[in-house]
């Protein structure tokens, strides 16, 4: 999130579109009820299906699955039409008045630079127009033609109502019901914000959805102020926490990345990625790169890194490629991997294709599996039955499951969706043999550790010299951990200000990444951490809870990184002359002298308005971007792309190019896409409030709660089918098929798209093989192994399928009963959710 | 009804001196009639965070045993937080049912290892099985590092064993994986940011 889960509050209009917080945050939610309750806030959700947000909204527009860019787009035509803009910050804050080089183009579908073979863009076309001194050019008069806003008019003029309507199925009234509220927030003193979650992000248009979203925010004047910005609600309690630490394939702590195979020197490395400014004068705040990679190398390598020995530069592996979970399973599946660790993960569950992960699984030589529940990763090679048939004769991977300690039993730190870092700490002893997964991971990193220092072997140097000062060599404690995640310093650093001063004394900890340096002398395992343990103590334990400015903010609750900064891209919040845009959302303000206010600014403290400088400052252009320049894999501005399985077949706005030209899909997989013809209905998973992924069905109230596998079916597309409400039903794919009640609703009413009628369904995710909750089939065994362009986020969101009834034997428990249920006898006899559909919970 | 001794300080100090209640001849089990115990009068207090979503409500773990060194803890009520800024003290239906998540009967508690082709599982020990899987890995170490590429570019990575880390583990296990998953040239990876 750009803002806090408070900060909901302070909004005039909460868009709900690719996720149902009332449904998956329903905590973080209530905020949004504040907002309605005492902001008068109008809430506009958007989705395939009449959700539990939609049921307390003021607005609803349903849409089909996999059309959002489109809707968007139309959106964002609507505003320039109407000129429903906030001139003022488009024109200082964002890159409208940049030019763009002339060779760039969009044509039938594609942007300039397409390879068809690579399915990849040559992206140079995508920059601005330089002038002699390397600088962006500009045109402040927005009249150019080949000005960012200007191209960006031309490039939505396409997404007119009619053809928005057409595509996405949402009526016409209803979508320019909701341009006219989201329009009303151009005011000064209006914001909208926007909340979603893996209803975006599911897509092979993922991270093209949210830019959608982003430049509607920027026309808008809404990033950087109270009660604005972009909010992803995450999923996981620390996957903000993960991804901020990099444990994702190129990346590293801090959003650093690793080096590509042709970046061989250290030099060459940090020059790619230490950013000459783009207009003059501005922050650039990437030019300290060098800082924090040196300090994370320091922290990792310590004394054995050194200027001499290009500070371990090629101990840390090159990547060739991005080698994320589809494409490690797929070379799994070609035999290319030998061994694979599950740390509190559950693959099996939880990506594309279940039997491709099946199969690929059994063609490891080990696996790990780390967690504390048994999941079911960890007995992919037990047979399962019609949830899950394998031959366990025929499955050759050793299987490791070691049981780690859940939540309550351990201390540390998680990184909430508003980027808060809250310390929690240990309830109880763990039952049996559970471990940490810090225990674990040092455990084997010392047995490793010792089979180099006695056998010897490849490469032995990172492993041997890791830098390991923790008290307890075989279990590091969470308080040295944080320590080094923070920072210290290895030599007294100076006062910048005044040299002959000290600012930290050698060994104490770093209170800002500003004091970070280049040279060694300072450590650091995550520099967006620094600030989180300081001489001061541990600021993520913090519990006071005053809001001086009535905004939400809590500065003094947890520690919210960077530097304690609530809101993101503050500065945006003032106009021009530092003043709020709206004096009742002051964070900041600019007093004459310095930048002062309750939240911590996000610019230089002294830098004030006649200094140029502007209020993105990680960006070179030092502005935020309507034109994405080389940024994104499939072009510099959103379009639509159909879902890889499409009712359609074809993109009515450019038939040749039907799907994401940039997206990867692997040999095997594209086989294994289904067409229309065959599988006619719209298919999109979901979760529901009771349950959390594959977690809760260990837990018993949660698997009593929703305790049955079931589909959500239309009254139209029920009556077609002949399906009542209660009966069990079938529902396959080109990748398989799993068996559920179905649940016909008024929920989810057919779209007229493109001329024909298209029928969408609603699949929740929570059922599997293990637990304590009634068996069910994982819904991962219907969805298509392929992933966005940028990021690799499966399709999990759009995707087509065949509902039929289900008249098999096995169903005779609930299908033929509920069907023949009209006798009282049958009934009792059926499932809790058939009774409860029918009206007859008791009996 | 009996009282333990601890209960009976704790109570005695709530109302007059131990010592003068004893004095007086009352026993500790008729002091137990005349006051109720609540059970959670006996519990350890500790601050945690919800383990589900991203929200991170904040939760209150209720634990018997005083964390003294041979007391054997056990947790027996979780509740919402009052004072946390965000959630208030309200828990959504999952974290409400925490308590079941914490004693599920599916908690795995002791290591155990699946043979090739077996139908199933057998205990180990953690000795046992840790130096297993240290030994698995630097054979295929060995057979599968790229330390040069096609092009003789030094790269040192070992991307033939593959690792998906936690996401609702601590900042702190997050990062001492990546510290060791990087120590060792592993490229395959990645969390459940996408999933």
């Amino acid at each position: 999130m750009t803002n806090t889960w408070m900060d909901i509050k302070n909004a005039n209009v909460i868009l709900v579109m690719g996720g149902n917080s009332a449904e998956a945050h329903p905590v973080g939610f209530k905020w949004v009820i504040e907002a309605k309750a005492h902001n008068r806030a109008q809430l506009i959700v958007v989705d395939p299906r009449f959700n539990r947000t939609a049921s307390v909204a003021d607005f609803y527009a349903p849409i089909r699955a996999g059309t959002d860019i489109a809707f968007l787009s139309g959106v964002i035509h609507y505003l320039l039409e109407k000129d429903a803009i906030q001139h003022d910050y488009v024109k200082a804050y964002t890159n409208a008045s940049f030019l763009v080089r002339e060779d760039f183009g969009f044509d039938e579908g594609l942007f300039t630079g397409y390879d068809e073979k690579e399915r990849k863009y040559d992206k140079s076309t995508w920059q601005y127009e330089l002038d002699e001194l390397g600088f962006a050019k500009v045109d402040e008069t927005l009249q150019h033609p080949r000005c960012a806003l200007n191209l960006l008019k031309k490039h939505v003029s396409r997404y007119t109502t009619e053809v928005v309507s057409d595509i996405t199925g949402t009526p016409k009234e209803a979508f320019l019901k909701v341009c006219e509220v989201i329009a009303s927030t151009a005011a000064k003193d209006r914001t909208l914000t926007s909340l979603y979650a893996l209803g975006w992000t599911q897509h092979s248009v993922g991270a093209q959805n949210i830019r959608t979203l982003a430049i509607i925010q920027l026309l808008l004047g809404n990033i950087g102020m109270p009660g604005g910005g972009v909010n992803a609600l995450r999923g996981h309690s620390n996957i903000q926490g993960l991804t901020d630490l990099g444990l994702l394939s190129d990346q590293l702590p801090g959003y650093m990345n690793l080096a590509r195979d042709e970046e061989t020197s250290r030099s060459a490395y940090l020059e790619k990625r230490t950013p000459k400014p783009l207009r003059p004068g501005q922050m650039n705040y990437w030019s300290n790169y060098p800082k924090f990679h040196t300090s994370l190398m320091k922290a990792w390598y310590g004394k054995a890194a050194t200027k001499d020995n290009d500070f371990c530069f090629d101990w840390l592996p090159k990547v060739d490629k991005v080698y994320d979970g589809l494409r490690a399973f797929d070379r799994m599946d070609q035999g290319k991997l030998s061994g694979y660790f599950c740390q509190g993960f559950n693959p099996l569950s939880s990506f594309p294709n279940k039997s491709k992960i099946t199969q690929a699984l059994s063609k490891l030589k080990f696996l790990v599996v780390m967690d504390p529940l048994a999941t079911e990763t960890s007995e992919f090679w037990q047979n399962h039955g019609e949830y899950h048939e394998v031959n366990p004769a025929e499955i050759q991977t050793e299987v490791f499951r070691l049981p780690t300690t859940c939540f309550a039993e351990e201390e540390g730190a998680l990184v909430n969706s508003s980027r808060w870092l809250q310390w929690h700490w240990k309830g109880a002893e763990p039952p049996g043999e559970c471990r940490t997964d810090i225990a674990i991971m040092a455990d084997l990193f010392i047995k490793l550790r010792d089979l180099y220092r006695r056998d010897g072997g490849v490469f032995p140097e990172p492993i041997l010299n890791l830098h390991w000062p923790y008290r307890m060599e075989e279990e590091p404690a969470p308080d040295e951990l944080a320590k080094e995640l923070n920072g210290y310093a290895l030599a007294d650093i100076p006062d910048p200000k005044d040299p002959s001063k000290v600012q930290v004394k050698s060994g104490q900890q770093l209170s800002s990444f500003a004091q970070m340096a280049d040279d060694g002398t300072t450590a650091s395992g995550t520099w967006i951490f620094c600030g989180s343990w300081t001489e001061a103590g541990n600021q993520m334990a913090r519990r006071e809870t005053s809001d001086p400015t009535g905004l939400g903010l809590a500065p003094n609750w947890a520690w919210a990184w960077p530097a304690n900064r609530r809101i993101l891209y503050n500065r945006a919040s003032c106009d021009p002359a530092g003043k709020p845009w709206d004096e009742k959302r002051k964070l900041i303000q600019w007093d004459g002298s310095r930048w002062g206010g309750l939240d911590v600014p996000d610019f230089k403290a002294d830098a004030g308005p006649d200094s140029g400088l502007s209020p993105f400052i990680m960006n070179n252009e030092g502005v935020a971007r309507l034109f994405a320049l080389d940024k994104m894999a499939e072009g510099p501005f959103p379009e639509h792309y159909e879902p890889f399985e499409s009712p359609l077949g074809s993109n009515p706005l450019h038939p040749k190019v039907i799907y994401n030209p940039a997206a990867r899909l692997f040999a095997g997989d594209k086989a294994m896409l289904g067409g229309h013809e065959e599988f006619p209905h719209v298919a999109t998973t979901y979760r529901l409030t009771e349950h959390f992924h594959f977690w809760t069905k260990h837990a018993k109230i949660n698997a009593s709660l929703q305790p049955e596998q079931f589909v959500e079916v239309g009254e139209e597309l029920a009556r077609q089918l002949g399906i009542a409400n209660g009966e069990r039903v079938i529902v396959r794919s080109k990748r398989g098929f799993i068996k559920a009640v179905a649940v016909v609703t008024k929920r989810i009413k057919a779209l007229q798209v493109g001329g024909k009628t298209v029928h969408q369904i609603g699949i929740p995710i929570h059922w599997g093989f293990k637990g304590v909750a009634k068996k069910g089939y994982l819904a991962n065994t219907l969805t298509p192994f392929v992933g966005d362009a940028n990021t690799q986020t499966p399709e999990f969101k759009a995707f087509l399928v065949k509902v039929e009834k289900d008249h098999s034997r096995g169903s005779a428990g609930h299908g033929q009963r509920a069907e023949a249920g009209k006798t009282r006898g049958e009934t009792e006899n059926a499932s809790w959710l058939v009774r409860l559909l029918k009206g007859k919970t008791v009996g | 009804m009996q009282v333990t001794r601890r209960q009976f300080f704790k109570l005695s100090a709530a109302t007059l001196g131990g010592s003068s209640l004893a004095a007086l001849g009352f026993s500790p089990s008729e002091v137990l009639a005349e006051v109720r115990n609540f059970k959670l009068e006996r519990t350890t207090e500790t601050r945690n965070t919800c383990p589900y979503c991203s929200v991170a409500c904040g939760i209150i773990l209720y634990s018997l045993g005083d964390k003294a060194k041979n007391a054997k803890s056990e947790i027996i009520h979780i509740e919402g937080d009052p004072d946390h800024p965000v959630s208030r003290g309200s828990l959504c239906p999952k974290g409400a049912g925490l308590l079941d998540f914490v004693h599920s009967e599916t908690r795995i508690t002791f290591p155990e290892y699946r043979a090739p082709g077996a139908s199933n599982w057998t205990r180990v020990s953690w000795e046992w099985a840790l130096e297993r899987i240290a030994k698995l890995m630097k054979e295929d170490r060995e057979r599968n590092f790229i330390a040069k590429n096609d092009k003789g570019q030094t790269v040192n990575r070992w991307p033939t064993v593959g690792f998906l880390a936690a996401s609702a583990s601590s900042n702190e296990a997050g990062y001492l994986t990546h510290k060791v998953l990087r120590s060792l040239g592993i490229v395959t990876l990645d969390n459940q940011a996408r999933v």
